[in-house]
């Protein structure tokens, strides 16, 4: 006997494909050859929109960089996948992607505008196509003045811009910076934060921030991905609402942002808590 | 932003340092020339310069200086190349380093140059147990330095290589050579001091040949104006040297971190 069959449901327009794709991952260390293993994340699963501003936060050790690794074919998953642009990663760095470390990752044997030019001197592009590109992205930083100094005679701030600029002027379409103003202090990060809304504006780029302050994620973001204690999951992704044409300062004036931020905390707090070995 | 010193106030350094010797070299000038100390232990600056011009008139003494750089360049040259790639390899091969720390660690406690009758004994008393003495003086000074260069670059530089899609080859020569650089050519700084005083230390002791040994002579021989002759040769040699590694070091671009 034949089964009824299902009556085909109205054609509707397919969902856009997200930029990333981050499906059931985890990740597992192993210590002392195998003898123990580490869960550090996971499973996560989170898809990344095309152009957005997506932060997260989570207590320390929960996985945050090592989600960034993974995703930037730093390190290859234990188990699930991750891809990029319909692509999967497979542990090695995609086409497109560009990443801002956390630590000073600038070449001190090199000026700045040496360092900036440094990866498309490497693929062999033409002089003059790196003249422009380099310029470009010293006025993007604000470096422009600067641009024969050496890191070593340049400030925190400089040397992260610096290493941005390094990266900006691959023109990737995805940008994942982890901590990046970590060792800076309030007023230049609250600067900096600027400048990233500045620079996600005028390239388009899709970016993946990972950050201790909370601040720093709710004012930055269109989303915020809130981590769970080790291994890392997101235990909630909120949606900031804010303009594109958005600036620190303004947002802080908003009064939606307390809002957002203490119910940021509010999650966090369990989840540090645990780390602590205590209970919320 | 951190404020690198102006040709000028290098300028004003230099003539700082340079007047400070020029006051000493008057004073023990003064000393000397009034009696107060006596000639047969200090001759006075001026004899010692010209002492050391007559050091180039002489060809006895010429000969000396001659062997000794000749020796000097190969044991630096070989202590150099051989103590970097062994520390390179060490640095690569974390268990060899493992068995290797105590050796390091109690190297310099060893006195080195009590093996040197030994090597005359087995190389004939030339100039190859002089080069020994150099090369064991100055090796571990070289690995060690190598080792900590690469020791201090930072891990980050890894990733960076691997988002340049960087081959490991690449990785070492475009990123972990250049920032271990500083450590490296501070080392060798180090080392071609090390292996001059183990060249000269063992000319002093049993060889017939070098100025180690004309300085050693002339002390003998109370041939005091010679000896000191010899000695502002010495220093103004160790001083060229060094003045030549610094510019190694500022031709590879690194006098800017």
């Amino acid at each position: 006997m034949l089964k009824p069959q299902p009556v085909p449901e109205t054609p509707t327009a397919p969902a856009p494909e997200p930029h990333v794709r981050i499906a059931d991952l985890t990740k597992t260390y192993e210590i002392d050859g195998g003898a123990s293993r580490i869960d550090a994340l996971g499973p996560v699963t989170q898809d990344i929109t095309k152009g957005e501003i997506f932060t997260v936060v989570g207590p320390s050790g929960c996985g945050k960089s090592t989600l960034l690794d993974v995703i930037a074919g730093l390190q290859k998953p234990s188990a699930g996948s991750v891809s990029f642009e319909g692509r999967e990663v497979t542990g090695k760095v995609p086409d497109g992607i560009g990443v801002v470390f956390q630590e000073d990752a600038s070449f001190p044997w090199l000026t700045v505008r040496e360092n900036i030019a440094f990866g498309l001197r490497r693929l062999g592009v033409d002089k003059a196509e790196i003249e422009t590109r380099v310029e470009d992205a010293l006025k993007l930083v604000g470096l422009a003045d600067f641009a024969r100094a050496y890191p070593g005679q340049l400030s925190g701030g400089m040397k992260q811009r610096t290493c941005i600029a390094r990266t900006l002027v691959m023109q990737p379409r995805m940008i994942l910076l982890d901590e990046p103003f970590g060792a800076l202090d309030q007023q230049t990060r609250l600067i900096m934060n600027d400048e990233i809304l500045d620079m996600w504006r005028r390239t388009g780029a899709t970016v993946f921030l990972i950050t201790h302050s909370l601040d720093e994620a709710v004012v930055l973001a269109d989303r915020v991905g809130i981590m769970s204690a080790r291994p890392g999951r997101f235990i909630e992704v909120i949606e900031t609402g804010w303009p594109a044409d958005r600036t620190t300062d303004g947002v802080f004036r908003d009064p939606h942002f307390g809002e957002l931020t203490g119910h940021v905390w509010s999650l966090l707090k369990d989840e540090s808590t645990k780390i602590m070995g205590g209970t919320a | 932003m951190s404020r690198r010193a102006s040709p000028r106030d290098r300028r004003r350094v230099f003539a700082l340092r340079l007047g400070l010797i020029l006051v000493v070299l008057l004073l023990l000038e003064i000393a000397v020339q009034s009696g107060a100390v006596s000639i047969h232990i200090i001759v006075p600056p001026s004899q010692m310069f010209v002492a050391f011009i007559e050091v180039f008139g002489d060809s006895t003494l010429r000969r000396e200086i001659v062997a000794t750089v000749r020796v000097l360049l190969i044991a630096g040259a070989l202590t150099l190349t051989l103590g970097f790639l062994l520390g390179a390899a060490i640095h690569a091969l974390p268990r060899l380093r493992r068995a290797l720390d105590p050796v390091f660690s109690s190297y310099y406690a060893l006195p080195i140059i009590a093996f040197y009758p030994l090597f005359i004994v087995i190389f004939g008393a030339t100039q190859v147990p002089v080069a020994i003495m150099g090369f064991l003086t100055g090796v571990t000074a070289m690995i060690l330095c190598t080792l900590n260069g690469f020791d201090n670059v930072p891990k980050v530089l890894e990733k960076v290589g691997r988002l340049h899609r960087m081959s490991h080859r690449e990785v070492i020569f475009r990123l972990k050579l250049p920032s271990a650089a500083p450590y490296i050519l501070g080392g060798m700084r180090l080392t071609v001091a090390y292996v001059f005083l183990g060249v000269v230390a063992s000319e002093f002791i049993m060889s017939g040949t070098g100025i180690g040994h004309a300085i050693a002579f002339a002390y003998n021989t109370f041939e005091m104006r010679e000896m000191y002759g010899l000695l502002v040769f010495l220093i103004l040699m160790v001083i060229a040297m060094n003045l030549l590694v610094g510019l190694v070091a500022r031709a590879a671009n690194l006098g800017s971190r």
